[in-house]
C-alpha cells in the first residue's frame, strides 16, 4: 500500500485481503462461537464491557503507534502508567482537587516519556535500551513512592473517569474515541503528521530536508508517556485505588496490537494502530469476560 | 545466497541464465553493482558466450561498457527507438546525442549571464577534520563547479554549509550578513537548498509518494495552522512535476518505484518549491541517463539566469568544464585552485586536485 495523505486505495487481491484481514476474520469467528456458547455474549452490555476493557490498552497503543512510525519503541508504558497513577491517587489522597491532580498525572507521563525522548536523540541511547531503563526506573519509583502499598479510596468524581457514563455510553470508551479521532487526524491532516511519516521512513532524509528530527521524535515519546498516564487514570477510575504494579507487561500488548494491525501495511506504515488495538485488545478479553459473564472463576491478571 | 556480494550475486544471476542454456540472456544494468575487476570478469564471459553463439542484450547507461563490449548499439528514448548501428559505426558523441535528441554541443548549455552580487561569502572555514581554511566567493547568477578527487572535501564543505556539519573556525556570511548555520533549518531560512550526494540515503523517502517527497521542506505553504490543504498540497506537487518534467504515472506513485534521473528531479523539485538563494548540489547527475543529465544541465543554467547561486560539485571532468562559470579545485580539505571558465582545462583540474604532484607522474 501507498502512504498517501487522505485516501488509500484497494485493490482487489484475495491472497493480500486475507492477509490483512485474517486476523479480523478470526476476531469475528470467535465472536460467533462465543455467540453460540453463551447467551449472554452477544448483548449489548456484555459489548460494551468488552470495549471499556480494551480502552486501556487502545490508549497506550495510540501512543505505541506513533512511536513505532518513527523508527522507535517505547518499553517503558506500562511503569510510566504505574508512576503517574501513583501520584494521581496520592494527590487526591490529600485533597487536592481532582482536574488538578488529573493533569498532574498526565504530566507526570509526559515528562517520564521526554526524558526518554531527551536521552534517544541527545545522548543516542537506542529507544529499546532507554526505554527499558525507564521501565525499571519508573516502576522503582513507584514502588518506592508508596513503599508497595496500594493508594486506595479515590473520591467518587474521579472515578467517574473509569466508571462514568455519558448516554449510555461508558466514559473509557468516549476517551478512546476522542483519542483515536484526534491521533488519526493529527497523523494524516497535519504537518506534523507528515513529519512523522517521513522520519520514520528516512530520518537521514528527513534531516537534510529540514525537519527538526529530534524534537519530533521527542515530542512522540512525550505524547507516549501522557497517553499512558491516561490510560492509567481510566485504570484507577475503574478499580478506585492504584497499584504501584499496575501496568505490568502492557507493553507487550500495546505493541502487538499495533504490529498485528491488520487494517496496515505490514510494517506499519499508516495508523490504524489503534483500530487493531480494539481489535486484537478486545480479543485478549472475550475469553475473560464471557466466562465472568458465564459465572465461572475469571483468571487472574497482573 | 544473502552471503554472497552483490557483485557475487550477479555472477550467481548469469550462472542461472546459463544452467537453462539459454540461447538469449538480457542483461539489465549488470555492472552497476560491480567493482570494475568484476566488471572485466563478467565481460570476459560475456564475450566466450557470445563465441559459444548465445546472443545477449545488454542494458547500460555506462557508454564506455557498452563501446567495450557490445557488437552493435541500439539507443531507445522515452520508449521510442532512435537508432541501431554497429559498434565500430558509431562514436560515443554520436551516441550520447540520439539519446539527448541534440546535437552533443547543446548538451551543456552554459551561456555566460550577467554575474551578480555575493551572495555567499566563505572565509576560512574549517571544521578540524576535513576542511582546512577554505575561502570562496558565490555570485547570484553564477555556477561555481567544484572539482577534486574522492576525500578531497567537497561533500564535507556542502555539509558544513547546509549546517549538517558543524566547523570550528571561520566564517560564512550571506549577502554581507554573517550568519551561523547550526542546522540544515537554519540553512533554509537563510535561503538555501541541498541535493545531497546520495539520493536514495539522503534525499528521498522512498515509501513515500512523489507529492509529499515534493512538498515536505516547504508544508508551511500548504498548511494553516499546521493543518494541510490537500488542494495546494497537489497543486504545489503539480507544478513542479510539470516545471521539471518528473516522469511519473501520477502524483501518489511511490518514488522507489521512479527511475535515477526522475528521482533525483523530485528531490531537486523538493528544493525549488522554497524558491532558494543558493543551491548546493552534490553529485547531481550520478546513476542518471544522459537524457536527464541534458535536462538538469539546461535547469541548472535557468536557475542561474534568474538569479540563483549555484554551487555543484561533481567528479565528472567534462561535466565541472560544460557547466560551470568558476571552478574551484579541492584537495585535502583545501581549495588549490580556482579556474576561470578560459583557463579551466581537465589537465590544470588533474593537476590542482592532485596537489600539483601529477607532474612528478608525467616526468
Amino acid at each position: 500500500m501507498e502512504l498517501t495523505l487522505f485516501d488509500r486505495r484497494i485493490t482487489i487481491d484475495f491472497r493480500e485481503i486475507l492477509q490483512r484481514f485474517g486476523l479480523l476474520l478470526v476476531f469475528f469467528l470467535l465472536c460467533a462461537v462465543l455467540a453460540v456458547l453463551s447467551d449472554r455474549f452477544l448483548t449489548i452490555s456484555n459489548l460494551v464491557n468488552v470495549l471499556r476493557q480494551s480502552a486501556i490498552n487502545g490508549i497506550i497503543a495510540i501512543g505505541m503507534t506513533y512511536v513505532i512510525l518513527t523508527g522507535g519503541i517505547d518499553l517503558s508504558v506500562g511503569s510510566v502508567l504505574a508512576l503517574s497513577t501513583v501520584i494521581t491517587a496520592s494527590l487526591l489522597q490529600s485533597d487536592v482537587p481532582v482536574p488538578l491532580a488529573f493533569v498532574a498525572g498526565l504530566a507526570v507521563g509526559g515528562v517520564l516519556g521526554l526524558v526518554n525522548g531527551v536521552i534517544i536523540t541527545k545522548l543516542h541511547i537506542p529507544p529499546f535500551i532507554t526505554t527499558l531503563g525507564m521501565l525499571v526506573i519508573a516502576r522503582g519509583l513507584a514502588l518506592t513512592y508508596t513503599q508497595g502499598r496500594s493508594i486506595t479510596g479515590l473520591p467518587q468524581v474521579f472515578r467517574f473517569i473509569g466508571t462514568g457514563f455519558i448516554g449510555p455510553i461508558p466514559m473509557p470508551i468516549i476517551l478512546l474515541a476522542a483519542t483515536f479521532l484526534i491521533a488519526v487526524l493529527i497523523l494524516n491532516r497535519t504537518r506534523i503528521g507528515q513529519y512523522i511519516y517521513a522520519i520514520g521512513n528516512n530520518p537521514v532524509a528527513a534531516r537534510f530536508a529540514g525537519i527538526p528530527v529530534d524534537r519530533y521524535v521527542t515530542l512522540v515519546y512525550a505524547l507516549s508517556g501522557v497517553l499512558a498516564a491516561l490510560a492509567g487514570m481510566i485504570l484507577i477510575g475503574r478499580l478506585g485505588s492504584a497499584q504501584p504494579t499496575a501496568g505490568e507487561a502492557y507493553e507487550f500488548d500495546a505493541i502487538a496490537a499495533v504490529v498485528a494491525d491488520p487494517l496496515s501495511d505490514r510494517r506499519a506504515e499508516h495508523l490504524s494502530g489503534a483500530r487493531a488495538a480494539r481489535v486484537s485488545a478486545g480479543l485478549h478479553r472475550l475469553a475473560g469476560t464471557v466466562r465472568a459473564g458465564a459465572g465461572a472463576p475469571r483468571p487472574v491478571r497482573p | 545466497m544473502r552471503f554472497l556480494s552483490i557483485a557475487e550475486q550477479q555472477m550467481a544471476e548469469v550462472a542461472k541464465a546459463l544452467s537453462l542454456n539459454a540461447d538469449l540472456i538480457a542483461m539489465d544494468e549488470p555492472t552497476s553493482s560491480l567493482t570494475e575487476r568484476e566488471t572485466e570478469v563478467l565481460f570476459d564471459l560475456m564475450r566466450s558466450l557470445r563465441d559459444e553463439g548465445v546472443s545477449i542484450i545488454f542494458i547500460s547507461h555506462r557508454l564506455s561498457e557498452i563501446f567495450e563490449v557490445c557488437d552493435r548499439i541500439t539507443v531507445l528514448r522515452d520508449g521510442k527507438l532512435i537508432g541501431t548501428a554497429p559498434t565500430a559505426e558509431l562514436t560515443e558523441d554520436e551516441v550520447v546525442s540520439m539519446m539527448v535528441g541534440r546535437e552533443i554541443d547543446e548538451m551543456f548549455p552554459r551561456t555566460a549571464t550577467e554575474q551578480g552580487r555575493v551572495v555567499l561569502e566563505v572565509s576560512d572555514l574549517s571544521d578540524g577534520d576535513e576542511l582546512q581554511s577554505v575561502s570562496f566567493k558565490l555570485h547570484s547568477g553564477e555556477i561555481l563547479g567544484v572539482a577534486g578527487l574522492v576525500g578531497a572535501g567537497r561533500t564535507a564543505l556542502a555539509e558544513t554549509l547546509f549546517g549538517i556539519r558543524h566547523p570550528v573556525a571561520g566564517e560564512v556570511r550571506i549577502e554581507g550578513e554573517r550568519v551561523t548555520i547550526n542546522s540544515p533549518q537554519k540553512a533554509i531560512e537563510l535561503g538555501m537548498g541541498f541535493v545531497p550526494e546520495d539520493r536514495k540515503q539522503q534525499g528521498l523517502f522512498l515509501n513515500m509518494a512523489v507529492r509529499e517527497n515534493i512538498v515536505i521542506s516547504d508544508l508551511d505553504e500548504v498548511a494553516s495552522w499546521g493543518f494541510l490543504k490537500f488542494r495546494e498540497v497537489e497543486r504545489l506537487a503539480q507544478d513542479y512535476v510539470n516545471r521539471l518534467d518528473v516522469r511519473t504515472p501520477s502524483l501518489r506513485q511511490r518514488v522507489r518505484n521512479l527511475s535515477g534521473g526522475n528521482q533525483q528531479k523530485v528531490v531537486i523539485a523538493r528544493w525549488l518549491t522554497l524558491k532558494p538563494r543558493v543551491l548546493i548540489l552534490d553529485e547531481p547527475t550520478r546513476g542518471i541517463d544522459v537524457g536527464t543529465k541534458a535536462e538538469i544541465y539546461h535547469l541548472l543554467n535557468q536557475l542561474a539566469r534568474q538569479g540563483v547561486a549555484v554551487l555543484v560539485i561533481s567528479s565528472e571532468l567534462p561535466e565541472v568544464l560544460g557547466i560551470s562559470d568558476r571552478i574551484l579545485v579541492m584537495h585535502e580539505g583545501r581549495i588549490t585552485a580556482t579556474l576561470n571558465r578560459d583557463e579551466a582545462t581537465q589537465d590544470a583540474i588533474m593537476r590542482a586536485a592532485t596537489g600539483g604532484k601529477i607532474n612528478h607522474v608525467v616526468e
